[in-house]
């Protein structure tokens, strides 16, 4: 079966139309077939509608992504009853611990992201790992920060990637590799993301379920869960009928 | 004396300008220096066996142990010669043959 390579963080510009579908041409080009772009909550359906006919003239999947930044538990629970149903993907980018527990054990949180930059700010230890294992979210690295920063940064990054992806694999929660680029040569290929993810101590086996298999199983996922036809996980309405 | 074993990596060089050979593996270096050190560099044996400047394409052999090692410095290029780049991997191959026929 043919792999399906999918980066679900392509920052893009949507107001900037011409520089969008670059970039979408360009993911195409590198071998991506499915890619989650983040998107205001506001967005129209119109909007999003807009950006599939661009994907899928490139014979590319995309998916709709929220990335939300809640600063307290209660904002994020509020965001997810009001956003859930609108998204494929929410991605919660963690600020404190407290945001960063109730998004783990929540089940409607797709993707935990933490800061690249500030590493007093990346939560992700046991007890994060043991409730995200227990829930659905997935641990996300985006690879940019990997290509943009230098030295002593780059160092405490890989560092802390390295015991992350450790804990994540102790706990079997699922890693996700994404680009998390908005510039055209920034983008890698699947592959490439792949070999990046060798820096901090993925194999190659697993480094590529996560550009291939854990992307599409999320998307997979919460795609069955909005259709009309989803009822509860494992039954799903097949035929109606009316009561003779 | 136990026989080396080598890879061949076609590159695709994504790149506005034309850079020189020399630009080229100059930026290779010092990623893999800068991931891996210069002992690490050291064992990656590689060198640059062709470089086509027309097709921004050039192949480069290193140690079959360090491929790992040298596909993610070559991941990690974003400039050469002060220019952003990206350097993507059309390809591996244990033999130039075979991996003319099948990237180049």
């Amino acid at each position: 079966m043919r792999k399906i390579f999918a980066d679900l963080h392509l920052r893009l510009n949507v107001k900037d139309q011409a520089a969008t579908s670059r970039m979408i041409t360009k993911a195409a080009s590198l071998g991506y077939r499915l890619i989650a772009v983040p998107l205001p909550p506001e967005i129209s359906e119109n909007e999003i509608a807009q950006l599939k006919a661009v994907c899928s003239g490139v014979k590319i999947d995309f998916a709709s992504r929220v990335d939300l930044r809640p600063k307290t538990p209660n904002e994020l629970l509020r965001a997810l009853r009001r956003l859930r149903r609108k998204f494929e993907v929410i991605c919660v980018n963690c600020e404190n611990k407290q945001v960063a527990r109730q998004a783990a054990k929540d089940r409607r949180v797709d993707l935990l992201n933490f800061s690249s930059l500030d590493f007093r700010k990346r939560f992700f230890d046991n007890a994060e790992a043991e409730l995200a294992s227990s829930s659905l979210a997935a641990l996300e690295i985006d690879v940019r920060p990997l290509l943009v920063l230098e030295g002593a940064s780059r160092i405490r990054l890989l560092s802390n990637l390295r015991r992350e992806v450790a804990v994540a694999r102790e706990f079997h929660v699922p890693i996700v590799i994404s680009s998390g680029v908005s510039e055209e040569k920034l983008l890698r290929k699947p592959r490439e993301m792949a070999a990046l993810a060798f820096l901090f101590g993925l194999d190659e086996p697993t480094a590529l379920k996560a550009v291939v298999e854990e992307p599409a199983a999320i998307v997979k996922r919460n795609r069955e869960k909005l259709s009309p036809r989803f009822v509860a996980e494992g039954i799903r309405v097949i035929k109606e009928g009316k009561d003779s | 004396m136990k026989r080396v074993k080598r890879r061949y990596l076609a590159l695709q060089v994504d790149s506005d300008g034309v850079p020189s050979q020399k630009e080229l593996m100059d930026a290779i270096w010092n990623a893999v220096a800068k991931l891996y050190g210069e002992v690490g560099a050291s064992q990656t044996s590689l060198s640059l066996i062709e470089y086509y400047a027309e097709k921004k394409v050039a192949v480069i052999r290193t140690a079959h142990a360090t491929v790992n090692l040298v596909r993610a410095s070559l991941a990690s290029i974003t400039a050469v010669a002060g220019k952003e780049t990206a350097v993507h991997v059309l390809g591996v191959s244990g033999t130039i043959k075979a991996l003319r026929k099948k990237f180049l």
